[in-house]
């Protein structure tokens, strides 16, 4: 339980912190750290207008999305502390309520009958099927390297053996704060600054939301990075008591997120067309870890 | 005599213009431009005299310094072979005149209305491999209207169609209907909204011209400075747009915040930002002193270094250079076959600059202008060509402040136009060649003023230059031409 409030305080002031990083970094004095949930708040109390083409799909899927991401959250687990679902091969199931949860919101967008629309699905589609063995070779390799199945029990355990798990989380953090950033659309695979259709990826599939449905996939998005977030807090949490592992999660949130700022200040986004080359290389660091670990066990060589 | 030959700016009698058959000025003209690429078509418009339709067409060649002119009469609503089968320099010319006088050529590939935006009738695929997709007229942004029509296999753009003539004000017309000097001076300012002092330079050259006045060398100082100055505000706002459009924060807040200085410049020296009653022929409302030449070189001073810095940063970060190299390609023999103009000519390598080649104001004498040329065409070209002009305009201004001419209030002049004349001013503006006409009847009443912004030949390079390229670079390619959309539609 602990871990879903603290996602949830951390969802708060995440996109803050990185739209004042961005500031600053453009020598701009920027708004305050709550002025993205305030603006949510705001989209939250307008009501919605859908437009004729569109069906009961459209009006569900913003609801789908959130409810799918919540229930991740609620498996994400906080170093000694499991998270409200918990079970063996529960990573299995995080990654397809994800999934479940983009799938809602890429047919609600194909259900406008948009063709920017379409073509924001398209993309989202082909970028969350690239990401995916790069989080189960991950996931898969921890397993394997603590012989768990669980985020609880892979998380409590990993840092039982050598230090080489430090350096392992290390190279397990490059993957998700990439996989965070492709997830959630951010640069530099889409630019959600833009106002131009036709570059975005996840922008464009919400054009046609409005009032209260778009607040609620916006916070979705804060909520998706702040759980990115906690999941890599945990690779260096182990079983730290909680008056040394809750300051570490809000310093790794903070972190997280003034990295994201700087990554969007100071790059530009990548042509599409390299987007896959991009995301592949997360495949390989993941592939990385997954030697690594046979490595430590002996079952190499 | 099958053509004419004036320079820039010089006023010429109509009747002078010689007169020839259809079949004869197509080929006159089309001969000239063929094998020609130091020439293209700057004008090429019909007037009503009478019943009958009188069409004039002005070529210009860029190594003689002249412009060709000539022109023929022919009946309206008639059937006639096209210029364009021949040659794409006259595309757009004859659909203007298919739309304005009802001719039907027999044999134009690209036959369709201007800028009437009814009824228009798109190229379709037949394949249902390929998917359509449309832009606008609402721009996702705050620019203006335009609608583009790509057709695409699925990121990759085959084709794009642009449509434009939202933005119609029938700004030629106006001129004719409002009758006070001052009044059409503030029409030129408002033709295109970016490009205030190359249109109305173009206005008061070729208002002085018609009136057989010679410009004070101060009014000319003044001019020749504050196209400078507009060149590189806009150049500057462009890189940070492209900035923008490429995702690069960093460019877009730095690029972004040196435009300021210059257009704040403006605004001390002539009362607005965007140089609007700056420019006025005959006279200057706000003489340029001493002391705004020192104002300026400070505002250089602070520009320059933070310029340059951006600059290599820009230039040198591997993601912006991956989206710009070998994005939106228009050849060399594309470029010349469309007749581009400006810095959609020199992109390529198209040595196509009026400020060398039809020179004007203080270019030719004070200044000794040489374009910057670049090779590739594309989007990297236009952005270096950018940079370039600016250091450039930079240096010619600070040329130009070294010897600041002493202002001589020129005595009340009468301006009244001369009757029974054509004349034909060319300005770069920061976007390119910009071309005004003006034809008066015997009394000196204006009966024809004919405006062309260099959007009108580049269109067509932006086209071009999209194709086969993703769908999501389109933007970066539009902007990186920033062409006009109001300049087009008048």
């Amino acid at each position: 339980m602990i871990s879903f409030l603290l996602i949830l305080l951390a969802s708060f002031f995440f996109m803050g912190v990185v739209v004042r990083t961005k500031s600053i970094a453009s020598g701009r004095k920027g708004p305050g750290i709550f002025q993205p949930m305030k603006d949510i708040l705001r989209l939250l109390r307008k009501g919605s207008v859908y437009s004729k083409t569109t069906t009961l799909i459209f009006k569900l899927a913003p609801v789908a999305y959130i409810s799918s991401v919540l229930m991740a959250i609620l498996m994400v687990p906080h170093g000694n502390n499991p998270g409200f679902i918990s079970f063996d091969g529960d990573f299995v199931m995080f990654a397809y309520v994800l999934a479940f949860g983009k799938f809602m919101i890429i047919i609600s967008a194909l259900d406008t009958g948009s063709s920017f629309e379409g073509m924001g699905a398209s993309r989202e589609a082909l970028y969350s099927m690239l990401v995916e063995p790069a989080f189960f070779i991950l996931m898969g390799s921890f397993a394997l390297y603590t012989g768990r199945t669980s985020f609880f029990t892979i998380f409590s355990t990993l840092h039982y053996g050598s230090y080489i798990s430090y350096m392992l989380g290390a190279l397990a953090t490059f993957v998700f704060v990439l996989i965070a950033m492709i997830e959630n659309s951010r640069m530099p695979v889409d630019d959600p600054k833009t106002h131009l259709e036709l570059t975005m990826i996840h922008e464009v599939m919400v054009l046609d939301n409005s009032g209260f449905d778009l607040g609620v996939i916006q916070y979705t998005s804060h909520l998706k990075f702040a759980m990115y977030g906690a999941i890599i807090s945990n690779f260096f949490i182990g079983v730290l008591p909680l008056w040394i592992s809750v300051p570490l999660f809000l310093v790794v949130q903070f972190g997280f997120a003034v990295t994201v700022g700087v990554i969007e200040s100071f790059m530009a986004r990548f042509r599409m067309g390299h987007n896959p080359q991009f995301i592949f290389i997360l495949t390989s660091v993941s592939m990385l870890i997954f030697f690594g670990a046979l490595l430590v066990l002996g079952k190499f060589l | 005599m099958r053509y004419t030959s004036i320079y820039n700016n010089q006023s010429i009698s109509l009747n002078d213009i010689p007169e020839l058959g259809y079949t004869e000025f197509l080929n006159v003209n089309c001969g000239l431009l063929s094998e020609n690429p130091q020439r293209h078509c700057v004008n090429f418009f019909g007037y009503k005299t009478g019943e009958v339709v009188r069409l004039l067409c002005c070529i210009a060649d860029d190594t003689t310094h002249q412009i060709y002119l000539s022109s023929s009469i022919i009946e309206p609503d008639s059937s006639l072979p096209s210029f364009t089968a021949q040659n794409h320099n006259f595309e757009k010319f004859e659909r203007e005149i298919h739309e304005n006088f009802g001719i039907k050529y027999s044999d134009h590939p690209w036959l369709k209305p201007y800028r009437k935006t009814e009824n228009y009738t798109f190229l379709r695929s037949e394949s249902e491999e390929l998917n359509e997709v449309g832009v606008g007229p609402i721009h996702a942004g705050i620019i203006e209207p335009g609608h583009f029509r790509f057709i695409c296999n699925g990121e990759q753009i085959m084709h794009l169609e642009i449509q434009l003539g939202y933005q119609h004000r029938g700004i030629e017309q106006l001129f004719l209907q409002k009758k006070k000097l001052l009044e059409r001076t503030t029409l030129a300012e408002n033709i295109a909204g970016d490009t205030t002092v190359g249109h109305t330079t173009a206005f008061v050259n070729l208002w002085e011209s018609l009136c057989g006045y010679t410009p004070d060398i101060s009014l000319d100082f003044s001019r020749t400075l504050a196209l400078e100055l507009e060149r590189i505000a806009v150049h500057t706002g462009d890189m940070a747009a492209i900035c923008g459009d490429i995702a690069y924060q960093l460019g877009n807040s730095v690029y972004g915040r040196l435009r300021t200085p210059i257009v704040n410049f403006l605004q001390e020296w002539g009362g607005n930002r965007l140089a609007k009653g700056l420019i006025r022929a005959g006279k200057i409302n706000y003489p340029f002193t001493k002391e705004l030449a020192t104002r300026l070189s400070e505002v250089f001073q602070q520009f320059e270094p933070d310029f340059d810095e951006i600059s290599e940063k820009l230039f040198k970060l591997p993601s912006a250079l991956s989206r710009m190299e070998k994005t939106g390609i228009v050849s060399y023999e594309e470029v010349v076959e469309i007749g581009t103009v400006g810095m959609s000519a020199r992109m390529s390598g198209l040595n196509r600059d009026i400020r060398t080649s039809h020179p004007f104001c203080l270019y030719g004498s004070v200044i000794e202008h040489n374009p910057v040329l670049k090779r590739h065409g594309d989007v990297y070209s236009r952005v270096q060509i950018r940079k370039e002009e600016i250091k450039q305009s930079i240096t010619y201004i600070k040329k130009l402040l070294a010897d600041v001419p002493d202002f001589k209030k020129p005595e009340n002049i009468l301006l009244t136009p001369a009757g029974g004349k054509f004349v034909l001013t060319l300005v770069e503006g920061w976007r390119g060649e910009i071309c005004h006409c003006a034809i008066t009847d015997n009394s000196g009443n204006l009966i024809l003023y004919k405006i062309k912004d260099p959007s009108h030949h580049n269109w067509m390079a932006l086209a071009q230059s999209v194709r086969n390229n993703e769908i999501s670079d389109f933007p970066v390619c539009n902007k990186s031409f920033n062409l006009s959309y109001c300049g087009n539609d008048l």
